[in-house]
């Protein structure tokens, strides 16, 4: 270590797989995961998610959740930006994913024609 | 860098306590059930060290939720990984319950054993992987020495170290600051520093789970105060029964040698600064700072008369410094935030905070951090949960053989250095062993009196031949032997051995026995003139036990537990042989009536 400079460039670096463990205050993005999500294809809409998070090197957290009645509409994809209402997304294919994450986990945008509810805050 | 962003952290405690109730076999089941399930590549599984809370080891954080899953087994794995990692619900019957409330506690920092903490030197343990020095920079590490040797001068940092009011946290309490001052000033071309993690105290366990679970943080105390005091090579003195926090200690050291934060020239500031590993063979009194530097220097451990203190001639003749693990650990916070921000926590005299080992008679056995000044009160029911069920707290016993057993009119005591020396007891390392109602103080004093003088290294008289005195009085007291004037003598003897000895052990050896008459003196009066050990524990004294006629329904409960045959059937009712009663209590325990008791 040949500098203060070189060890906080470093740290910049290394910080963002250990943030994954501080879930405070940053964007969520939960996906329907129970046996209706995984038959309709989750899998795949989660391992899209983590491509796009990687290439796009943003910070969010990502979690999974179980069936919420709404099975006809799996794959479900839920994204909560802080202090903004829950969307969730619904009947969605891997290639919307880029879509929502580009949209709306970046830049805010709801992608209305993927939405098929809102939970209030 | 890694390349693979994981979208969840599944944190297990590895550190000897979870490791000893079956960490690794769960960690295995784990690794085996993510791979039958494809999740290998999107969960990450990171080792850390001790979170403190032993007593529900083994113990696992799932992030992003932080949720707390306790006292796992192998077999939950295959629930945690298809329930919480593939479909997202919460493993309900693995979470921690209060044992006040029965409330499931899903979260990390809700729980009452967390909440009521504060955790700066153990800030890391249990959150990042001890053997990967990324993750500790990560968090912030190194920073400190990054600061302390590219912007500040050794003096400025030795100012800082004494406005923070950091004492010495291996149980003297000697200003830290100052002590660097001394060796700083100290002539001499070649200076060392020493960290002292020769952890002996019976149940004490805070040097090895902060060693096992953020080596980084004390390599880059030591790197600090070296660069403070002029020394450029450096010895961890740890004791060769914790093999893990020297395997961890030992990758800690290589890693940092590779990022150059050990070596030459560490952050281009011109300092130099090696540091080696010492392992000791366990004796009690090589945690005294001249017999620890002795055994370093491959002699006999035993102390040597002070002055000259180590600051001036230490280890090979030249002006040392030592300090604790913990004490160490300090020193990044104090660099980071400064003095003023380490001085607003704790009490007039003793700032900053204490980590604990808490076990005895508590729910909650495990590691804690409080600010000074916490009661013990709150330590003990508040974060420690309290006694078992039906028990009533007798005495904490904090500082270990060189402490005291403070009774239950001081649980509203705030902890600190000065609080604890005027109750007659000490801070000491920060063991604290929690007493209930089923506990002899006589018996406890004994324990900890044929501790030190076993561990009595034998170089002074008063050590040597004083303790050993004393303890053949305590044994004749526990074996119901006691004569008048043996508490007497005991005083005498205690105050001799203190003002006389040679070392610490030696001059607080005899605290225990003189804490425990000052508060229970009327339990040694009870052993000696009524031939009683009002507890039961002794041995020696207790009676048979008796059936009481009026009382016994004559189900033959009682018969059938007692493992020498001692009770028979007389006229519908059961009497003991008192010949034959070994005292056990078995059958006392079994009666439905209560109609048995202690003669």
């Amino acid at each position: 270590m040949k500098s203060l400079e070189e060890l906080r460039e470093l740290r910049e670096n290394l910080k963002k797989d250990i943030d994954m463990r501080d879930n405070k205050d940053k964007p969520q993005i939960i996906i329907g995961m129970g046996t209706c999500g995984i038959a309709a294809g989750a899998r795949e809409i989660l391992k899209k998610v983590m491509e796009e998070i990687k290439k796009r090197d943003i910070d969010v957290t990502v979690s999974q959740t179980g069936c919420i009645g709404m099975c006809e509409k799996e794959p479900l994809l839920d994204v909560k930006l802080p202090g903004e209402d829950r969307i969730t997304y619904g009947n969605l294919e891997p290639e919307d994913v880029s879509k929502i994450i580009v949209e709306h986990v970046i830049n805010g945008n709801i992608v209305k024609e993927l939405v098929i509810a809102r939970m209030e805050k | 860098m890694e390349d693979t962003i994981y979208r969840s952290h599944v944190l297990i405690c590895t550190g000897t306590g979870c490791k000893s109730s079956g960490a690794n076999e769960v960690k295995v089941k784990l690794q085996d059930e993510l791979a039958k399930h494809n999740l290998l590549d999107e969960i990450k599984i990171v080792e850390t060290g001790c979170h403190g809370f032993c007593e529900k080891g083994p113990i696992m954080v799932v992030y992003p939720e932080g949720v707390f899953y306790c006292e796992l087994e192998a077999d939950d794995m295959e629930d945690v990984v298809e329930e919480h990692l593939l479909k997202g619900r919460t493993v309900e019957r693995l979470l921690f319950k209060e044992a006040m409330t029965e409330d499931s506690i899903p979260s990390y920092q809700d729980i009452d054993f967390y909440k009521k903490q504060q955790r700066i030197v153990l800030s890391n343990c249990g959150k990042i992987d001890p053997e990967n020095i990324d993750e500790y920079i990560a968090v912030g590490g190194y920073e400190a020495a990054g600061k302390a040797l590219s912007q500040m001068k050794p003096k400025e940092i030795i100012e800082e170290v004494k406005n923070s009011g950091l004492r010495g946290r291996g149980g003297g309490g000697f200003p830290t600051g100052l002590k660097w001052q001394f060796a700083n000033s100290a002539e001499g071309d070649k200076k060392y520093v020493i960290c002292n993690a020769d952890e002996g105290d019976p149940g004490a366990f805070m040097d090895r789970s902060l060693l096992e679970g953020d080596p980084h943080r004390i390599i880059e105390g030591m790197l600090i105060a070296g660069y403070a005091i002029g020394a450029d090579e450096g010895y961890v003195y740890v004791r060769a029964e914790y093999p893990l926090a020297i395997e961890r200690l030992e990758k800690a050291i290589e890693d940092a040698k590779e990022y150059g934060l050990l070596g030459e020239n560490i952050f281009n500031s011109g300092f130099n600064f090696k540091l080696n590993i010492k392992k000791g063979a366990g004796a009690f009194v090589c945690g005294e700072e001249t017999a620890l530097m002795a055994s370093i220097e491959g002699k006999r451990g035993m102390p040597k008369p002070r002055p000259p203190y180590p600051a001036n001639k230490g280890l090979w003749g030249k002006p040392t410094n030592i300090n604790n693990v913990e004490t160490f650990g300090n020193i990044p916070f104090i660099i980071n935030n400064g003095s003023k921000e380490f001085a607003l926590m704790g009490t007039d005299n003793s700032k900053g905070t204490k980590v604990f080992a808490l076990t005895g008679k508590i729910n909650n056995t495990g590691l804690v951090e409080v600010p000074m000044g916490t009661s013990l009160r709150e330590v003990i029911f508040d974060i420690g949960g309290g006694l078992g069920e039906g028990r009533k707290f007798k005495a904490v016993q904090t500082g270990g053989p060189s402490g005291g057993c403070i009774p239950a009119d001081y649980l509203d005591l705030p902890i600190d250095y000065d609080s604890l020396l005027d109750v007659g007891a000490m801070m000491g390392s920060g063991g604290m062993v929690v007493m209930d109602d089923g506990t002899c103080m006589v018996d406890v004093a004994r324990f900890f009196l044929n501790f030190t003088q076993s561990e009595s290294c034998g170089k002074c008289t008063p050590c040597r031949e004083g303790t050993k005195r004393m303890l053949e009085i305590l044994n004749r007291i526990c074996d119901g032997e006691g004569k008048d004037g043996d508490i007497e003598l005991l005083e005498e003897l205690a105050t001799h051995i203190k003002e006389t000895a040679l070392c610490g052990l030696g001059q607080s050896a005899p605290n225990p026995v003189l804490s425990t008459l000052k508060y229970f003196r009327n339990e040694y009066e009870a052993h000696i003139y009524d031939d009683k050990c009002p507890a039961g524990v002794c041995e020696g004294m207790v009676s048979a036990y008796v059936i009481d006629e009026e009382s016994c329904v004559g189900c033959g409960m009682c018969a059938k537990e007692c493992p020498v045959d001692a009770i028979s059937e007389k006229d519908g009712v059961y009497v003991i042989d008192p010949e034959k009663c070994i005292s056990c209590g078995a059958c006392e325990s079994k009666c439905p009536v209560d109609a048995i008791s202690q003669g």
